[in-house]
């Protein structure tokens, strides 16, 4: 074979990954989420040297069928959030082919302008057969992200045919996305993502029977919010439902599961 | 289950301007039927973009489908890249329209393969594999 | 006897039996589905002699290089006999961007000519007599600004609008489908689409302000039915933005065009094109109640299929281009263009153009193929697969309907999905050895012999950069601001775009800059994920 193969000269000295990790270099980050995807007891030992109890990151998951633009949303939660100036981490879940193990990953095209930007980090991870809308290592590159400074890491779920309880447990706050005209009906959703979601978003708002979505779904759930994504349209105000919802959260709970750190900005209702 | 422990990581994607998909995105459902990750970006990227997702992804290697005749300018500019950004070692290999004059020069400056048209997939899926490396 | 094969199948994947007869027209009516040829349903042909009376224009596409360079080309191609234009723009125009952005590095002059200015555009057609040639232009995304160019190099040589002729693609449609290069959303570009229909209709009434094309389409992988079905629906689709948008249908359907490929199915491909007639003139009857019969019919160009050739053995291609030509004009084409034997190398070069011309020239001299309207008229085979591609056509329109019509049916990925789906099918018969390619799968030989090619420098790109350069520093620049903010405050309040754009190429505004000025107003679009 090629000399171009040989591979690459990376330490596999637990702390000092550790430590570019924390530093926040990308080339460290991403290696350590690919050892910890394909189990590599190197991945595990990075994270016993990131401050174990570190939860510093403001987690958001979001969640729902395809069509329903989750991945236009999430590139525009992008946008918004580095204009509060935050470091942004993605991961992107979508599923892998149980017969053959292999995946197409392409929820990243819709965020691709982003790569432009070093404050930004996307991640595209198969499942690679885990159950339960993540992939078994989504919650250890949660903990990677947040060692290297993320303050806000978005979580694309796989988002079909599969009870997405992962979701509840890795994320702050968990966003279903929902489209009309889709013929997913309220009773479906009620039975599998609303019984997770915080918020609902109710995205491509200007489409017909959006106004019927909206109205049936505000039976259901008390936080719903009309998006257009493509337009930007809606995006200050589900910035600001999350923030909101982030606050009675921590009140809810002991201070000890509390999340830490942040005084971040994570923006606020306009007005 | 069949699902390798570590399956390959490849980045599969369009630079340049011309949006002749029907190549990549069978090569991309070849790769992913043989068990293998893709990750897809997409039309239109440039050279940067693909070294930045690359390096995030943390793939093993680069696949690119160029139609627009600009093989010449982009190749380079993304080996460049590749090497000024520590990650030299990621395996660059392409396909598309490229005049078979072209390529030994490609070769030289670090693309490892160049598959003409019509090449079975087959060629393509055991190159590929051939790319596994422990990490 | 035993057959050579357990099932045939045309290149859609259709199956053939052994032999056709009465039985496979059960139903069928001479006097209903075939009719005389010039006379509804037009299966037969659009015109009642057809070739006896005009054969088709024969219009080789070209451009390359520098606008002087494919200014040289077109010369070349109208004294060899060519008797139409047909420009080829390269990459970076196609997407709307000047020759010195960032984004057209390295792309400049390379699949086509690099036109990023009214100056570019004069010299592309220096010497040539605009009121005799009739000029076709492939371009899409950015189809109103060109056209804008054309009309004022028209004006400045004292050519009225009405003595023009040609074509501009302005298909958008079928970029979202196959071809991908597009400015903006779907909704601005089909106003934008309205626009140089609805101004044609009242200025430039020889002009074609669109060109349906199913040949990308095809081009993309998809089947002779997927082609058919999705570009007669993109016609409907613009059909009735126009007649939403207050146009009457006699006023512009006679100017609507078609674009298809001819692809290797010899038969399949003939009775493509009666299918096209036949669909689009009960669709439109049925629809709009036309009074002018002109707006009926369907009259169309077509292309040899550039992804039927091979990189392996060249020369072969020009018997595969010599076929698909022959189906072409069996099938009742309008114009036609051959592709060279050396174009899925690099651009074609002028004796493989020239070879390409001469190919339609001898079908046209010395086959005897013209002597007769609709020669396979009334054949059992050839009238079966007519219905069937009809019917299968109908099938896919019904699907589209269901999604809510065709934009949201490309926002969901449907058609990209289809033809996906269809090249990959395709792609395993190839390699199961169920199809052949000679040359490539068979009758292989190791030494490669290779043909010349044309090369294109870097100093193309280097001069339209100095161009460009020279040219921003010689306008006016307040004349020019101000024509883009008219432009825009048109566009904002949904104005028809052709007057502003004529007049932002006059004060030498540039593609790219116009592009971006109207990307303002109007948004991007960041296509739905097919895999």
């Amino acid at each position: 074979m090629n000399q171009v193969t040989a591979h690459r000269s990376f330490t596999h000295d637990a702390a000092e990954l550790a430590k570019q990790v924390e530093a926040g270099e990308v080339r460290a980050v991403a290696r350590v989420i690919t050892w910890l995807e394909n189990r590599d007891p190197t991945g595990a030992a990075v994270l016993t040297h990131v401050a174990p109890s570190l939860n510093r990151a403001f987690v958001i998951g979001i969640t729902g069928y395809p069509g329903t633009g989750k991945s236009t949303l999430i590139d525009q939660l992008i946008t918004a959030y580095r204009r509060l100036g935050q470091k942004v981490g993605v991961l992107a879940v979508d599923i892998s082919s149980p017969v053959t193990g292999g995946a197409v990953l392409g929820d990243r095209i819709r965020m691709q302008r982003h790569t432009d930007d070093p404050q930004v980090y996307i991640r595209s991870m198969a499942t690679r057969g885990h159950q339960g809308g993540l992939a078994a290592a989504t919650q250890q590159a949660v903990r990677v992200l947040d060692a290297a400074g993320f303050g806000v890491i978005l979580i694309e779920t796989v988002g079909v045919g599969q009870s997405e309880v992962d979701i509840m447990r890795v994320a702050h706050t968990v966003v279903a996305v929902v489209a009309p005209g889709l013929g997913d009906d309220v009773q479906a959703m009620k039975a599998g993502l609303l019984e997770i979601a915080d918020i609902v978003v109710v995205n491509k708002g200007d489409r017909e029977g959006a106004d019927t979505a909206l109205r049936d779904l505000r039976e259901w759930c008390k936080t719903v919010i009309r998006t257009v994504a493509v337009k930007g349209e809606g995006i200050a105000e589900l910035i600001a439902v999350i923030a909101e919802h982030e606050r009675w959260r921590d009140l809810d709970r002991p201070a000890l599961h509390r999340r830490k750190g942040p005084s971040i900005d994570l923006g606020s209702r306009a007005g | 289950m069949t699902v390798a422990a570590t399956p390959l990581r490849i980045l599969i994607g369009k630079v340049g301007l011309d949006g002749h998909d029907r190549g990549v995105k069978l090569v991309a459902r070849a790769l992913r039927d043989a068990g293998i990750e893709i990750i897809y970006t997409g039309l239109h990227q440039s050279p940067e973009q693909i070294v930045t997702t690359a390096i995030q992804e943390d793939v093993q290697a680069i696949g690119l489908s160029i139609h627009s005749g600009a093989h010449n300018s982009l190749f380079p500019r993304i080996l460049g890249l590749l090497r000024e950004q520590g990650a030299g070692d990621i395996v660059l290999f392409g396909g598309g329209i490229i005049p078979d004059e072209d390529v030994p020069r490609l070769k030289a400056a670090g693309v490892q393969m160049l598959f003409r048209p019509a090449t079975p997939m087959h060629d393509i899926v055991e190159f590929v594999n051939g790319l596994r490396t422990e990490r | 006897m035993s057959e050579r094969k357990s099932r045939f199948t045309s290149l859609s994947g259709l199956d053939i039996e052994r032999c056709y007869g009465p039985d496979h027209l059960k139903g069928w009516s001479a006097e209903q589905d075939l009719g005389q040829p010039g006379a509804f349903p037009y299966t037969r042909g659009c015109y009642p002699s057809m070739y006896r009376s005009r054969l088709w224009t024969m219009r080789q596409f070209a451009g390359f290089g520098s606008a002087d360079d494919t200014n040289t080309r077109f010369k070349y191609l109208l004294d060899h006999g060519q008797t139409g234009l047909s420009v080829a723009f390269d990459l970076p125009t196609l997407m709307g961007l000047d020759s010195d952005d960032a984004l057209a590095r390295g792309e400049v002059g390379y699949c086509g000519v690099a036109v990023s200015s009214l100056a570019d555009m004069e010299r592309l057609f220096d010497g040539i007599p605009l009121d005799q040639v009739t000029t076709s232009m492939t371009i899409n995304g950015p189809a109103a600004v060109l056209f804008a160019m054309y009309l004022a190099v028209a004006e400045k040589r004292g050519i009225p609008f009405d003595r023009l002729g040609g074509t501009i693609q302005n298909d958008i449609l079928k970029e979202y489908i196959a071809q991908k290069e597009w400015l903006f959303p779907p909704e601005p570009h089909l106003a934008l689409i309205v626009d140089s229909i609805a101004y044609c209709a009242a200025h430039v009434p020889k002009w074609h302000p669109i060109s349906i094309s199913g040949y990308h389409i095809r081009e993309a992988g998809s089947t002779a039915i997927q082609e058919l079905a999705f570009t007669l629906y993109n016609g409907l689709t613009y059909v009735e933005a126009a007649v939403k948008a207050g146009l009457e249908v006699d006023a512009f359907a006679p100017q609507l065009s078609f674009f298809f490929n001819v692809h290797n199915d010899f038969f399949e491909e003939i009775a493509k094109f009666r299918a096209a007639r036949r669909l689009w003139a009960r669709e439109m009857e049925r629809r709009y109640h036309p009074r002018n019969p002109r707006s009926l019919q369907l009259r169309c160009h077509a292309q040899t299929a550039g992804c039927a050739l091979t990189a392996q053995q060249p020369m072969n291609n020009v018997v595969r281009t010599t076929l698909q030509a022959l189906a072409a004009v069996l099938g009742g084409t309008q114009s036609l263009h051959t592709n060279s034997m050396d174009e899925t190398l690099a651009l074609p070069t002028e004796e493989a153009v020239k070879l390409a011309l001469r190919t339609q020239q001898i079908i046209a001299a010395e086959s005897e193929t013209v002597n007769s309207v609709d020669p396979l008229g009334g054949s059992y085979f050839v009238e079966s697969l007519t219905n069937r591609l009809e019917e299968g056509a109908l099938e896919l329109f019904r699907k589209l309907d269901g999604l809510g019509g065709m934009v949201s049916a490309i926002e969901r990925g449907f058609p990209q999905r289809e033809i996906l789906d269809a090249s990959q099918r395709y792609q395993r018969e190839i390699e199961r050895q169920e199809r052949s390619i000679v040359g490539v799968t068979e009758h292989r030989e190791e030494d490669v012999r290779s043909i010349p090619i044309l090369k294109i420098g870097p100093e193309v790109e280097q001069e339209q950069v100095a161009r460009l350069s020279d040219l921003r520093k010689s306008r006016d620049p307040f004349k020019m601001a101000g024509s883009l903010e008219e432009l825009q405050e048109m566009a904002a309040c949904h104005q028809n775009l052709i007057p502003p754009l004529i007049e932002a190429v006059k004060a030498k505004a540039t593609l790219g800059e116009i592009c971006a000025a109207l990307k303002e107003v109007y948004g991007t679009y960041r296509e739905p994920v097919v895999l």
